[in-house]
């Protein structure tokens, strides 16, 4: 295996994502497959090449005038939390 | 029989009176309740707010209203938000989430007066390549309901193949639209990388991703991305260029049009495909093209390059889920570190928790250099072969896929095996490039696709050399049995 059991618990903890001890040996096997598989890069002749962020020459992302654009539409968007109180998300609490 | 009908035909009856939106609606809507349950489709049915807009359709059309969509039933891939109805991405993450705002292709489709019928099934997050990552199960393939449909759009393409709407939406990000266009043998467009606004379709890999269309034939096709394709300002991604009119060039002779057979696309295909592919170029050549074999020779690389990029790409973008503002939470969080690792973990399915820590992994400390940013200089090679080939051809040919539909189950424990089944079409998604997938015969009884792709903004030459192919066969007429 090219990763270890550490090595994914501690990429779930970076991920934030909880993984279960039966699911713990299927990703050790699964992710090590695809990190062996996507090695093959390793072995690509780069040479002096620019990465390539954007799909498009010459493209860039556009920024925008920074000004209001949107209304407050606050109580339509928090209908989807699932815990809100006055206003406010909730979430458990962080300082004691 | 209205679901046999093309668009264009659809629009004349409904012009001349014929008959109207709400019985067109009707039709589609009984198809489903009695087609669907044996695909499972479709996540959502919106039936009653279908037959409302259809009734505005009519109204439109009676105050004399004449769009070639006024009226015309579709459905949309559940990754685009639609205004109070749930937009759930074929997750349990998002069961619950009911979407504030239109995508901008909802909102385009809506304009042109296109009536959804509901919302399609999907891989989870647009993640995987058969539809069985779906929280709503698998959609099945109509040609034959073991196999799967293709994915990740595999929802659209078994709806479209089974004509339970006139047309359907897709997004593509590395195949999601051309990959199960040709297992459920339907047309698919995925256009140039910013020519569809993706304001509004929730995001996998952000330098992927684009949106396109289902329909029955490039003409379909053509009428539909009109509608669809724009700048958007809600998009930074947008591309601020005309479009042009895609339907006045369906037609056009192709005499002297070079069509590029891609080498690296038949290293190990079977031979009855190749032989569907050689079929395709003798009635191009007949048409008046020119064909010539062109080499790219880092293409082998764009399946490893994708699986880094693509995940390294959603996992940021998958860190917006985090069981506070919206989508699904855990019970009983023992502090905020609990609250955000189970809702994540139980709220995101095997695959995408997959891909999640791949992306995670080749982004952190001591790898970015070793994966991520090799990968980004892998694609601009890959990129700078696609233009090369370019200098020599007006479009580049192949097979869609390396085989037709699969049985449900036979790759799905085993990851590297089911991405390797966009090993053709992933480069067009590296490269930002249009690709089309058409119809182009049958292995043992199942569809298989005519995959091509064109230079940048050159959809109208792929639905023009899509539309001449479709004039000269019937591959693309036929329907599955028991959907005709």
């Amino acid at each position: 295996m090219t990763l270890t059991r550490q090595d994914v618990e501690k990429i779930a903890h970076l991920a934030r994502l909880s993984i279960t001890e039966r699911e713990m040996p299927v990703y050790v096997t699964s992710l090590s497959s695809i990190v062996d598989f996507v090695d093959e890069l390793s072995r690509a002749q780069i040479g002096n090449v620019e990465p390539m962020a954007h799909p498009l020459d010459g493209e860039h992302q556009r920024l925008r005038p920074d000004m209001v654009s949107e209304s407050d539409n606050h109580e339509k968007y928090q209908a989807n939390a699932p815990a809100v109180q006055a206003g406010l998300y909730v979430v458990p609490r962080v300082i004691e | 029989m209205l679901h046999t009908l093309s668009i264009g035909e659809l629009g004349r009856s409904l012009s001349s009176g014929q008959v109207s939106s709400v019985e067109l609606t009707r039709s589609f809507l009984a198809r489903i309740e009695r087609l669907n349950p044996a695909l499972n489709a479709l996540i959502t049915l919106t039936a009653e707010q279908a037959l409302i807009a259809a009734a505005a359709a009519d109204r439109r059309r009676s105050a004399g209203d004449e769009g070639p969509l006024l009226g015309i039933p579709l459905i949309h891939k559940d990754i685009f938000c639609t205004d109070g109805i749930r937009t759930s991405c074929g997750s349990r993450m998002l069961d619950n989430f009911v979407a504030p705002y239109d995508a901008t292709v909802v909102t385009r489709l809506k304009a042109a007066g296109a009536v959804m019928l509901g919302k399609a099934n999907m891989d989870e997050f647009a993640m995987g390549s058969s539809n069985e990552t779906s929280f709503y199960g698998p959609v099945k393939n109509p040609w034959d309901t073991s196999k799967v449909p293709g994915g990740s759009s595999g929802g659209s393409a078994a709806a479209a193949a089974a004509r339970l709407a006139a047309f359907t939406t897709g997004t593509d990000t590395g195949g999601s639209i051309r990959q199960p266009a040709a297992l459920t043998g339907v047309t698919g467009v995925k256009p140039t990388y910013g020519r569809v606004s993706r304001y509004g379709m929730i995001a996998f890999a952000s330098s992927l991703d684009q949106a396109g269309v289902f329909a029955r034939s490039a003409a379909d096709a053509a009428i539909v991305l009109q509608a669809m394709a724009g700048f958007d300002p809600r998009d930074s991604t947008s591309i601020d260029a005309p479009v042009p009119d895609y339907s006045a060039t369906l037609g056009e002779p192709l005499k002297g049009l070079r069509i590029g057979l891609l080498r690296e696309f038949f290293d190990g295909l079977e031979a009855r495909n190749t032989a569907l592919i050689h079929d395709a170029l003798k009635i191009y050549r007949s048409l008046g093209a020119e064909t010539l074999e062109v080499s790219l020779p880092h293409l082998p690389l764009s399946v490893p390059t994708y699986y880094v990029v693509a995940p390294a790409e959603c996992s940021s973008n998958l860190s917006r889920f985090d069981g506070v503002r919206f989508g699904y939470r855990c019970e009983n969080p023992a502090d905020l570190l609990d609250l955000y690792k189970r809702s994540r973990g139980e709220g995101f399915g095997a695959e995408v928790k997959r891909r999640i820590m791949t992306g995670t992994y080749v982004l952190s400390a001591g790898y970015f250099d070793a994966y991520y940013l090799k990968a980004q200089k892998v694609r601009r090679l890959i990129t700078d072969d696609f233009r090369s080939a370019f200098g020599q051809v007006d479009l580049l040919i192949g097979p869609t896929t390396p085989t037709p539909a699969f049985d449900i189950g036979a790759k799905i424990d085993d990851p590297v095996t089911m991405y390797l089944n966009d090993i053709y079409t992933i480069g067009a998604n590296l490269a930002g490039l249009p690709g089309l997938s058409l119809p182009c015969g049958f292995v043992e009884g199942l569809p298989m696709g005519l995959q091509l792709i064109g230079p940048h903004f050159s959809e109208a030459r792929l639905l023009n050399a899509a539309h001449l192919f479709q004039q000269a066969t019937d591959w693309h007429t036929r329907s599955p049995r028991g959907y005709e």
